[in-house]
Order: structure tokens, then sequence, then C-alpha cells
């Protein structure tokens, strides 16, 4: 079963593994929602963590992806797909990566 | 030497600004571009060879694509198209260090269009600190462009940058000429190709990848804390308030004793004649009640600047995105509107920061409907005059609930027109939050100045020359004709606002308003306040502010019924009744059809909630 970064929440983290903007109801929002992804730096094979939800129904998302913070709502969140993590396996990434 | 155009290209958040302020300092400008919203800046400088150097910092983008306003200006600038700007001589590729992966992308796109290309990397502080590392040659070399490290908020850099920028123009066109050829296809490759090659290339590039910014984690672990980050923005607000209401009350006093002290001048040296009239009430009066506002403006600002140039403002925009998100506006509407209670004027230039021009326009059009400071004045004179101080409920003072009500009628109206906008007017495809929060950084005082005079002369220049012109021509409304010699009303009476008022009189009747309430709207067209004035005026009291508010609730009790007080009040919960703001937003919008529209559907509001109150009131009264 396909993963979305919308179903995620806070600490947990990710790959992408690529972009669904037709899940999304609204077809002219959909069109672009890629390209714009893409373009603030969403992109496959990026490790994406889940840092801060929004007070009021955890919306939207602050979610770090690359070397940036990008705060999406989670209607957008659900054009990217996902594989989940091992936690116990990239928190020791982390680690490593911050020696 | 001919003058060099050099335009600025790069994404939101890069540091792009703060690096034309510091090339250009104070002499640029700020205006729109024409029939449009978006902001141009430019601004020029001097090299050391003696040639003139015109800077223009275009809109941040994220792609060269034709979404946004901004994304189209940007593509006409640089590819020539504009009807109103000259194709830029040299482009300034500003990419924030940090971030290089993404931005890359950015610069591939603007290397495809052939003009010549300078790429500064900027916030090259941060990466240091973060630990990045960037093989500067070799980048320069990949691309075939030049490519210097920039600090913006510091000299840094910048000599470098300015000498580099001095060069031989042709040098550094011939010197690209070459890969011109190769590159030409770029322009046709999709988003996910551009960022594949610019993945690659950063790869090359990128000599360590260094760390993520931990100041900025732990700073967000509060501010963006669920529920921890909304008392921090609530606390911030707070203070806020307390600085606008506070420190603006010693220095407007000033500007208030200053006019008067002038206007006492005028009458000692000057026969008392039109002419001192016109000096005193017409220009004096005017241009006080314009510069009466620059502290609060200034007041607001600073912290408007301060929380924009910390990153801050990101992050109150992701805390209050899903209340704005339920009558369909952004996160980032949220601190004009909250701005808008001290001032709409403020408010209404503060929407800068929405990037989404539907979603500015939906903001500033309800910006006027949040209490301002100016209406506090017209409410309490009539609360103390009709509104028992009693208390009901719990020991709540019934004055105090009234005010509270009017402040919570502007805001749900507030909200009721947004969504009902967002249904009609402004109705558009759904614009994404999509929102890099950047990296949290000290402001620096030179960028905050620069800036903060520019909102100054902004409002000063385009507000101060439309307000000054209406206020003369209220002056003559409210001052010709003469009232004959044995006149026995006021003078107002026989002017032309009289009988203006006695026309209007027809059409306020059924809001329960007098013939002394709808005179004392036309000079009341200036600003709010001037109302209490006004009524002062009409019903021929003398005396210092202070007095005639006090005799005013002695007179207004005795002649006005309560469903016309009551009525009265309505009204100024809408009726947009101040020049200054109408004046900003015809600035702002660059449109006089929004800006009419603006005016009209607040006066048919007003219109329509005083006659309602009147009606109910006679009604339940009897």
């Amino acid at each position: 079963m396909k993963k979305y970064l919308s179903e995620l929440s806070i600490g947990d983290m990710a790959k992408i593994s690529g972009f669904d903007a037709d899940r999304c109801s609204d077809r002219d929002f959909a069109r672009d929602l890629e390209d714009r992804l893409l373009e603030i730096g969403f992109e496959e094979g990026l490790k994406v963590e889940v840092l801060h939800e929004g007070p009021v129904g955890r919306d939207p998302m602050a979610v770090r992806v690359g070397n940036m913070t990008v705060g999406l709502r989670r209607i957008e969140a659900d054009a990217v797909c996902i594989h989940e993590e091992d936690q116990q396996e990239s928190h020791g990434n982390e680690a490593a990566a911050a020696e | 030497m001919s003058d060099l155009h050099i335009a600025l290209v790069g994404t939101p958040n890069c540091g792009k600004s703060s690096l034309f302020n510091m090339l250009t300092g104070s002499r640029q400008k700020v205006a729109n571009y024409p029939g449009v919203t978006v902001e141009r800046r430019s601004g020029h400088y001097q090299t050391s060879t003696g040639r003139q150097v015109h800077l223009v910092d275009l809109p941040g983008i994220y792609s060269l694509k034709d979404r946004t306003l901004d994304e189209r200006i940007t593509r006409q600038v640089v590819t020539g198209a504009h009807p109103h700007e000259p194709r830029p001589d040299i482009l300034l590729c500003v990419a924030d260090s940090t971030n290089l992966r993404v931005h890359l992308r950015l610069v591939l796109e603007l290397r495809a269009l052939g003009l010549p290309l300078i790429l500064a990397l900027n916030m090259a502080d941060l990466a240091e600190r973060d630990g990045i590392r960037i093989d500067l040659d070799r980048l320069s070399r990949e691309l075939g462009v030049p490519v210097i490290s920039t600090v913006a908020v510091r000299q840094s850099g910048m000599t470098g940058l300015k000498k580099l920028l001095d060069r031989d123009l042709h040098d550094l066109t011939r010197k690209q000429a070459p890969a011109g050829e190769g590159i030409r296809k770029e322009q046709h490759l999709s988003t996910r190709d551009l960022q594949k090659m610019a993945r690659k290339l950063a790869n090359r590039i990128l000599i360590a990848e260094g760390h993520q910014h931990r100041i900025t984690r732990q700073l967000d672990q509060v501010i963006l804390h669920p529920v921890v980050g909304p008392f921090v923005l609530f606390g911030l607000l707070f203070v806020m308030f307390q600085a606008v209401f506070s420190w603006a009350e010693a220095p407007m006093a000033w500007i208030d004793g200053s006019i008067v002290w002038l206007q006492d001048r005028l009458v000692a040296f000057l026969p008392e004649s039109w002419f001192l009239s016109l000096l005193n009430d017409g220009i004096l009066a005017g241009v006080g009640s314009v510069i009466v506002f620059l502290p609060q403006i200034l007041i607001l600002f600073t912290f408007i600047l301060i929380m924009e140039a910390t990153g801050y403002m990101a992050r109150a925009a992701f805390l209050m995105d899903r209340l704005m998100a339920k009558v369909g506006l952004n996160g980032r509407a949220f601190i004009p509107l909250i701005s808008s209670f001290a001032c709409a004027i403020p408010g209404v230039m503060a929407t800068r920061t929405i990037e989404n021009a539907r979603d500015r326009m939906t903001t500033i059009m309800i910006a006027p409907l949040m209490t301002c400071s100016a209406r506090l004045p017209v409410y309490t004179l009539i609360i103390a005059a009709f509104i028992p101080n009693k208390t009901v409920w719990g020991g709540m003072g019934l004055q105090g609930l009234v005010m509270f009500g009017l402040y919570l009628s502007g805001v749900v109206s507030a909200l009721i027109v947004a969504a009902v906008m967002k249904m009609t007017l402004t109705k558009g495809v759904a614009q994404p939050f999509l929102m890099e929060l950047p990296k949290y950084q000290l402001p620096r005082l030179k960028n905050l100045l620069i800036d903060l005079m520019e909102r100054a002369r902004i409002f000063l220049r385009r507000a101060g020359t439309i307000i000054l012109s209406t206020t003369i021509i209220l002056w003559g409304l409210a001052s010709y004709p003469k009232a004959p010699k044995d006149a026995t009303d006021p003078e107002i009476y026989y002017s032309f606002a009289g009988m203006l008022g006695k026309i209007l009189q027809h059409i306020f009747a059924p809001l329960g308003f007098n013939w002394e309430i709808t005179v004392a709207l036309i000079p009341g067209m200036a600003a709010r306040e001037v109302a209490v004035a006004a009524l002062g005026t009409v019903y021929s009291l003398s005396g210092d502010e202070d007095k005639v508010a006090d005799s005013l609730v002695n007179v207004l009790q005795g002649s006005w019924p309560l469903p016309t007080a009551l009525a009265f009040l309505a009204w100024y919960v809408f009726a947009p009744q101040c020049l200054s703001t109408i004046a900003v937003v015809r600035r702002e919008t660059n449109s006089w059809r929004w800006t009419g529209f603006m005016v009209a559907y607040l006066f048919a509001l007003a219109y329509l909630a005083a006659w309602a109150v009147n009606s109910i009131a006679r009604a339940v009264i009897g």
C-alpha cells in the first residue's frame, strides 16, 4: 500500500518515492502542484522528517527536506509519496552525519 | 562609458533585497510596475571608474514559469518583453549558499536565457557556520559564469562584487558566449530534468554538506510548538500594541501641539481673512491629519520589518494558517489584519508580504473593518452619552460590553466579507501554502532603517498628496458660501456642506440621522475622529477638543433619540470615513476600481447596518 507524506506525524522520517498530484480533487490546484513541490526542494530519493505541526487540526506541517524547512498544508503533502524509513536506522544516520 | 543595467534575480528568502540595499544604500526607490501590484525596487550607484550602474530588484521567484504575477514580471523583464523595463545587460543571480541544491535549478534556468550572468552565493557566513563548503572555482568553471561568495548583511564580498560588475561588459559577454549553443536547449527542459542537472552539479561542487542550522531547530521547538507557539505570537502582538499606543502617544501629541502652535502663530501675524482660514483650517489641518499617523506607522512597521527580517513572519503565518484558511485566506494575512486594529494604513501596506495577488486583494478589502484606534473617540463619545454606566451579568460593565460588541461586529463582518469575496470576486484556483521557513537571522539596523524610511516616504508622498488636496476641498465646502450678517444658525448651515447635508438628509432619514449628523459626516470624511469636532461645530460648541467632547455628551443626550445614537455607532463600524486609508488602498492596489469597490461596499454595509439598528431599536423601544 502506498503511503503519503500527509499521513506522517511529528518525528516521523521517510524517503520521498514520487509524486501523485492527481489524488487531489481540485484539478486546477493539482496541475501545478508537482512542479511547485519540486521547485521548493522536494525530490525523489530525498529524506523528509516531520518537525512541527500546526496548533489547529495538526495542520499545516513543517517538514525538513534536504537542508531546509518547508511549511505545507496536509492537502499539499497528500501529493508526495513516501517509503517509510526504519526509525532506528535513520536516527543512526542522523547522528553519524552530525558528527 | 555607457550606463549599465543590472537585474537581481533569485528565490524568496535568499537575501536578495539585503544585497540590493547593500549595493545601493539609500539611493533607491520603491514603486509599482504599471497596472499591477508587484513592487518594483530600483536603485543606482556609481563605480570607481565613474560608470552609472542601475539596479532593479526583481520579485523573488522559484522558477520562470508564468504562474504568478511575480514570475510573469520577472520573465518579461529578463527576456526583454516588458513594456516599461529595459532588458538588463547583466543578470545578478542571487542564491542561498546553505541551500544550493535547490537554488542551482533557477540558476540553470536563468543561464539558458543567454544573458551575461553573475552568480552571487549569498549567506556565505551561515553556510560556513553550518559546515557547508563549496568549490567556487569548479562551480564557476562548470557553469561558465563568474561566481562570488557574499554576505548581504555585511560589506564582505561587496567590494569584490562591485569590481566584478565594473568589468568590461564585452568581456563578460564574450566569455560566456561559447556555452550559448549548448545551453539553449535547457529552456525546453522540464522542471524535473533541470532539477536533476542541478543536483548532479551540486554533488560535484559541494565539498562538505554541513549540518542543519542548529539554532533555528532549537528556536523552532519553542516558536512552532502547538501550545507555546501561539502564546509567543500573542505575547509579541500584545507588546506590539502596547508600543503602538503608548510610545506613539507622545510624538502624536508633539505633532498635534506643533500644528496648533503654527496655527496660533499665523493667527497672530495674519489678519482674519479667507487666506488665513485656508492656511489654518485647510492646509495645516490637512498636513496635521496626515503626519499625525506617522508615529504609529513607524512603530508598527519596526515590528513588522523585524518579524520579516528575522524569519519570524513565516512562522506566524504557519501558526495561523489553519484559522485563516477557514475563510479562504492565507496565514500571511494574519499580521496585516491584526495591525489594522491600530490603524488600517500600515495594515494595508503590510499586505505586501502576501505573495498571492488575490489573497492580498481580499485582505486589503477587509482591513478597514478591523476597529482602528481612530474610531475610539467616536465610540467613546456616543457610549458615554447614551449607554448607562451600569453592570450587567456578573459584574461586566454595560459600556464595556457595547464597546466589545462593536469590535466583534467588525471582525465578524470582515470574516463574512472575506468568505463571500472568495466565492465571487477573488474566486480562483486555490493557492498552495507551500512556503520555506527561512533560517533565523539577526536583523541589521541599516537595512531596517532603509526599509522604514521607504515606508514613511511612500505614505507621506503618495497618501499625503491625495489627503491634502481633499482636505482643502472639504475645507472649501464647509466654509463657503459665508453666512449672512443676521445669521441665527451656525455658520456651516449656510455653506455647501450644509446644503449638501440637507440633500443627504433625505437619504439618511431612514437611519434616524438628523441634519446635524449628515452635515458632520461631510468634513468627517477626512478621518473618523474628525466627526467629533465636526459635531461640535454643528452644535456651535467652542473650546478645545476635550471641552467640546464633554459638552457634546450633554447636547447629544438632549437632542438624539437612542435609536439614532445606536445607528450612528453601527454606521461607524463600517463607514470608510478615512481618506488616508482610501489613498493608501489606491496606492497599494494600484487600481481605482478596487478602491471604488471597497468604498462602495463599506458605505453600503454602513447604511444597511445603521438602518437595521435604527429600525429594530425603534420597534423595541416603541
